[in-house]
């Protein structure tokens, strides 16, 4: 079991002739993902290492039976990528491209309201199951099949706590990277209430980091509502007010969103928080194995 | 990106919000010209300088003749002004803005912003205006009021209205100041911004409305559909190794402290400053190499680390995942021999290739102290660093 994505997956590739939809569509292939199909506009008919490609994400789910989207679509069109794929009523869209800009998202957002795509990203690694389904730019061999559900707005941050969980030898359930940008699908809070109802998981660990307040909301579902064990890291201790941390929802603004303030109203509402980024798996452990 | 006062203000005017009128100016000579063709005073003389609390620090004067906006003007040019925001150090004033003064019957507070939790712009008001808006929100947070707005519809004429009633104003003004707010939107989306603040919005002694400051900030993802926008970035008010940063795609932010760091990935590069500061050091920077650390890019990032003078080692913390760790090695083997590297590096890879990736760093024959986990690694340089001063 596990969460949104498993071996009966069928993906499809936005953005399969560009660089990186093509590098990545391969990766995927070679996990064992079932990528049915690919869309770029105008090259409908021809093929990418024997996946067919469409000129509409509706002629690829219609032909295939694609229940999901991958977009590697660049910034300037992502955001119609995103409502191209809502428009053909895909369960799950996971969108990898880092740059939208943020007044896009806010469109996309309220194109959503009302339908039923779940919508993973912007600016994020993707989401993969181990074993069965892997959909975007995650190193797949550090996973590992498990009972760890991982959640994290970072990339190499999540590959880290994952490395950490699987060098241990503790496996995860399904690892999603929620994306750094200040506007995204899928909240911390959407992941804990997915993880809490999947048999398979039996614990989570949440990487977070400055800015906004998607912390806070977590720590305090986790309070209310979560009965399985949590562990949490909040990368940006040491960062200054006012800065963008790469991510471009990675800002202290007026003072809110501090690593410190989202630590203590982790810690109020009784979830354990590793301290250091190399205790995130030993930090887990600790609540799990108890 | 940040703009300029005079810069945000004309292009507010641009969407038909009202503004004082004004010159800029580089030299005094030209700033008192200047309030002559504005005609009779008062006048205000401002500091252009890219950060706020101008007042406090002397970057604002209103003054009534001629010859004292010369004077005032010769007093700004070339200070450094320092504010709350700037640093102790302040920031060099190379323009004044020169503006037609205005009879203030009330002070109030605009900003638009981004809610993110909702995922939606947000007008916010105050009758609170000309203070620090964040203090009023920690001590009078019943005085801001918000209206937030659905990105389909825009912001409703009837929003407008009803924020023009709380903040008190007159019935003449309530048309004039729904169409401030409106347009003031309008400029927010059509020029893609991620804040717009006016503090003061002022309600004149005539009645009238008029932005006495404006603060505009804009989305950098959204700059390459502005052109005009991108035109009006200002490289004095950027730090030098920040500009350098950019134009390699390298995400750089610098700080206090001496030891250098370079990551790839965001999240995993605050966590290396973090466990820097946790192992008893201080991290000299922010900096992101991205996914596809290539040899150039890591070069350029050795480079503009050591352009620091503060740096006294560098941590350097890759994990590996479709980049590979034997050619992220190879990147730093070069990068060290371009650079002459002569600091202490501690070296952290993990993941694919990773083997290959630490026998190449042990057989390059450079002093490059590697580490086996991020524990590790923020520990050695730590020592290293200090071990160096020892010897100093």
């Amino acid at each position: 079991m596990s969460i949104l994505v498993n071996k009966d997956t069928k993906v499809i590739t936005q953005g399969i002739t560009g660089a990186h939809g093509l590098f990545h569509t391969v990766a995927a292939l070679e996990y064992g993902t079932e990528v049915v199909a690919g869309v770029t506009p105008g090259k409908a008919g021809t093929d990418v290492q024997g996946v067919p490609v469409f000129d509409t994400v509706a002629a690829a789910v219609k032909a295939t039976g694609a229940n999901a989207s991958v977009i590697y679509v660049p910034p300037p069109f992502a955001a119609d990528a995103i409502m191209e794929a809502v428009d053909a009523e895909l369960p799950l869209v996971v969108c990898i491209t880092e740059g939208i800009p943020v007044l896009d998202m806010v469109k996309v957002k309220h194109y959503m309201k009302g339908r039923k795509t779940r919508l993973i990203g912007p600016n994020c690694p993707g989401i993969i199951t181990p074993g069965e389904c892997k959909i975007g730019i995650m190193p797949g061999y550090i996973h590992k099949p498990g009972p760890v559900g991982v959640i994290s707005r970072s990339g190499t941050l999540t590959y880290e706590g994952v490395w950490q969980l699987t060098s241990r030898g503790v496996g995860q359930s399904t690892c999603i990277g929620l994306g750094g940008d200040p506007v995204n699908g899928t909240s911390f809070v959407d992941a804990l209430a997915l993880f809490e109802e999947d048999p398979a998981t039996e614990a989570v660990l949440l990487m977070g980091e400055i800015g906004g307040s998607a912390e806070e909301e977590a720590a305090r579902f986790i309070r209310d509502h979560m009965s399985k064990p949590v562990a949490a890291f909040i990368a940006g201790m040491t960062a200054p007010s006012g800065k963008r941390m790469g991510h471009a929802g990675a800002i202290i603004s007026g003072g809110r969103g501090t690593a410190a303030e989202k630590i203590a109203v982790l810690e109020e509402c009784g979830v354990k928080v590793a301290r250091s980024p190399a205790d995130m798996a030993a930090v887990l452990l600790s609540v799990y194995k108890s | 990106m940040n703009i300029h006062e005079y810069q945000a203000k004309e292009v507010l005017r641009g969407f038909g919000v009202p503004v004082p009128r004004g010159e800029i100016c580089c030299h005094p000579a030209a700033a008192r010209e200047a309030a002559r063709n504005l005609g009779p005073g008062p006048y205000v003389v401002k500091a252009q300088i890219h950060a706020g609390g101008r007042g406090k620090g002397g970057g604002v004067k209103v003054v009534k003749t001629l010859d004292e906006v010369k004077k005032a003007a010769a007093a700004m040019l070339g200070m450094q002004l320092v504010t709350h925001q700037t640093g102790p150090a302040g920031k060099k004033v190379r323009r004044v803005y020169v503006e037609e003064g205005c009879r203030i019957a009330r002070e109030l507070y605009v900003g638009m912003l981004l809610d993110r939790a909702l995922s939606r712009v947000t007008l916010m008001a105050s009758p609170e205006g000309g203070v620090d808006i964040e203090e009023v929100a920690a001590t009078a947070p019943e005085k801001i009021f918000r209206e937030v707005i659905d990105p389909g519809v825009g912001l409703g004429a009837f929003q407008a209205r009803r924020l023009a009633l709380r903040l008190g104003l007159e019935k003449k003004q309530l048309g004039p100041a729904a169409a401030f707010f409106q347009n003031l939107y309008r400029a927010f989306v059509d020029k893609d911004c991620s804040l717009v603040e006016i503090n003061p919005l002022v309600v004149t002694e005539e009645g009238a409305l008029l932005a006495l400051d404006a603060k505009l900030n804009f989305d950098d993802n959204a700059l390459f559909r502005h052109p005009d926008i991108r035109a009006l970035r200002d490289f004095d008010e950027e730090d030098d190794n920040e500009i350098d940063a950019s134009e390699y795609d390298l995400s750089y932010i610098s700080l206090d402290g001496n030891i250098g760091c370079m990551v790839n990935g965001a999240g995993l590069a605050m966590a290396t400053m973090d466990i820097i500061q946790l192992s008893g050091g201080a991290p000299a920077n922010f900096l992101d190499v991205g996914g596809g650390a290539s040899r150039e890019k890591v070069t350029a990032a050795f480079k503009i680390i050591l352009k620091d003078p503060k740096v006294k080692g560098i941590l350097v913390n890759i994990f590996g995942g479709i980049m590979k760790c034997d050619i992220i090695a190879q990147g730093i083997i070069d990068a060290v021999h371009e650079v002459r590297l002569g600091l202490p590096l501690v070296v952290r890879l993990e993941g694919t290739n990773v083997n290959k990736g630490k026998e190449l760093l042990q057989e390059s024959g450079l002093n490059i102290i590697a580490a086996a986990g991020m524990t590790d690694a923020a520990e050695k340089i730590v020592a290293a660093v200090a071990a160096e001063r020892n010897e100093a």
